[in-house]
């Protein structure tokens, strides 16, 4: 088997003295989809951001493409060329136009010219259905209308991972279908992607494997029918149940400020 | 509880009700409003304040110098120290962010001193100071190269600091997704931040270019040639020699044909701006 895409070697993440990653090891496969989930807290999002050097790890490595990014003499602004990364809130360049957003960096980063960079922008834009939108702002955009220039915006670099960060939790219910619907494209294209996620639908059928994470380290690791259709350990299944079936979870002990009042 | 059939029973207020309070209160703002304008225009000796500053033959005799020499030279002053105030505070802005320990003390002493001190200080300082201290040495443009930085000095202190507020303003995804994209961090801040920081601190930066104009009179203590006289000296000067005020009303007009249409033109600008971001 060639080398993987995405690997993670004993990550260690801490904030002062809050440890949020506990010794993560993680290898994600050219073109596999994997989707990160566990309840809040758990370093999922922190892991993600780890894997382009958003955060730096405190102890560990992480290579993508065979680069060693955690290496301090790597050039990480051109290992970050080959890493698309969509936020939770977006972060479109509120400055700019969605034709601009999808240009400058172009232009600025990749050095293309006006002319191709204004034809990836417009293909790009057609991929996720935003064509008419070209020239608007991104603040009279819908939410999931944003994360979907936000992708296209990312697609533009030539990307080979995508990563994705919790992409639909800021969009209003009835808008995430659009997004998931172009991460699915994305998917099966054969785009090697590391999702955050809370959707499990999403997670169900379109991810090679999910990972469940919880208190800084990998619980489980496997294909979706396993983690989350038959999950082997007790803290996934708890979080699964609350998540499918909020209504249906209980107090706890230590979950709340309330315990003593709601009863 | 229970629901009850009789109703409560609201206790009286004793005095006045709340309308009616809200209306006396009204009215005496107005008296008191009309009664000053009243004394004000009844007690102001009207006929020597017209001999005083609205001649029409002394205003007319200003004409044109006040406007081609005079209002030229105040917005030339302006607009140049504006300039060596908007690099220079770029500048000590982001040695203020920055990393490293030195530049930040550095940007932080410069701050704290130039905003201490009277502007005039300053201007005095550059007039006499500097050509004591390095004699031969010749600031380049003559005196429009000392307004210019000695204007500048005084306002690179406080746009660093409207400047460091506006790239703090801006969210830190941007500079997350401009990095997740390859910028660098230089690039980043040119492209991506500094633009967004310059929306949101417009409004102050014009107040401080309002406030430099007015600034711009202590050029007189530089001592100016004839030609390189702006408002306020030229207003005074013709003032005292036809002993007569009228030439300081008029310079004060012309300041505010200045920086009334600038009001406008900001507010304007905001809303644009607003309108983009929003």
């Amino acid at each position: 088997m060639s080398r993987p895409e995405i690997e993670v070697r004993a990550l260690h993440k801490s904030f002062g003295a809050n440890e949020v990653l506990r010794g993560i090891d993680l290898e994600i496969g050219r073109g596999e989809v994997v989707c990160v989930i566990g309840p809040s807290g758990s370093g999922k999002s922190t892991l993600l951001r780890c894997v382009n050097l958003l955060e730096e790890p405190t102890k560990g490595q992480v290579f993508v493409g065979g680069t060693e990014l955690t290496d301090p003499d790597v050039d990480i602004d051109a290992v970050r060329r080959r890493i698309g990364m969509v936020f939770q809130q977006f972060n479109l360049f509120p400055h700019l136009t969605v034709t601009e957003n999808l240009t400058l960096p172009q232009r600025r980063v990749l050095r293309r010219d006006k002319a191709a960079a204004a034809k990836v922008a417009a293909e790009n834009l057609a991929r996720v259905g935003l064509s008419e939108k070209a020239a608007a702002y991104p603040s009279s955009l819908s939410g999931g209308q944003q994360q979907r220039v936000a992708i296209a915006r990312a697609l533009a670099m030539g990307p080979e991972v995508m990563l994705f960060d919790e992409p639909t939790s800021a969009l209003d219910p009835e808008l995430v279908g659009d997004v998931l619907a172009v991460m699915r494209m994305l998917a099966d294209e054969g785009m090697t992607m590391m999702v955050v996620t809370h959707e499990m639908t999403f997670a169900r059928e379109v991810a090679d494997r999910v990972v469940f994470m919880d208190g800084g380290v990998i619980v489980e690791d496997g294909v979706p029918e396993q983690v989350i259709g038959n999950p082997r350990h007790d803290r996934t299944r708890h979080f699964l149940s609350r998540l499918l079936d909020p209504a249906m979870a209980e107090v706890e002990e230590g979950t709340s400020d309330q315990v003593g009042k709601a009863d | 509880m229970t629901d009850t059939a009789t109703p409560e029973v609201q206790p009286k207020k004793k005095g006045l009700t709340r309308r009616q309070k809200r209306s006396v209160s009204r009215g005496v703002q107005y008296a008191v409003f009309v009664a000053a304008v009243i004394v004000f225009a009844v007690s102001a000796d009207w006929d020597r304040l017209q001999n005083q500053f609205a001649q029409a033959d002394i205003a007319e005799r200003m004409f044109p110098d006040v406007i081609t020499l005079a209002l030229k030279n105040t917005v030339l002053y302006t607009v140049t120290g504006f300039a060596v105030g908007l690099a220079l505070g770029m500048v000590i802005a982001l040695m203020r962010l920055s990393s490293v320990g030195p530049y930040r003390w550095l940007a932080g002493i410069y701050i704290e001193i130039f905003r201490g001190l009277p502007a005039l200080l300053i201007f005095i300082f550059i007039g006499v100071a500097v050509p004591l201290a390095f004699p031969g040495t010749e600031i380049i443009g003559g005196t429009y190269g000392k307004v210019a930085l000695a204007l500048g000095l005084v306002a690179a202190a406080y746009m660093a600091e409207t400047i460091r507020a506006g790239i703090q303003a801006v969210p830190k995804g941007q500079m997350e997704a401009a990095r997740s994209l390859g910028f660098s961090p230089a690039r980043a801040m040119i492209s991506i931040i500094i633009p967004q920081a310059f929306r949101i601190i417009l409004p102050p930066l014009t107040n401080e270019l309002v406030l430099l104009f007015k600034d711009s009179s202590l050029v007189l203590f530089l001592g100016v040639t004839l030609e390189e006289r702006e408002l306020s000296k030229y207003g005074r000067d013709l003032a005292s020699q036809t002993a007569n005020s009228t030439p300081i009303l008029v310079a004060g007009l012309c300041y505010l044909l200045v920086t009334i249409p600038l009001g406008f033109v900001v507010r304007r600008m905001e809303a644009k701006a607003q309108e983009a971001v929003k």
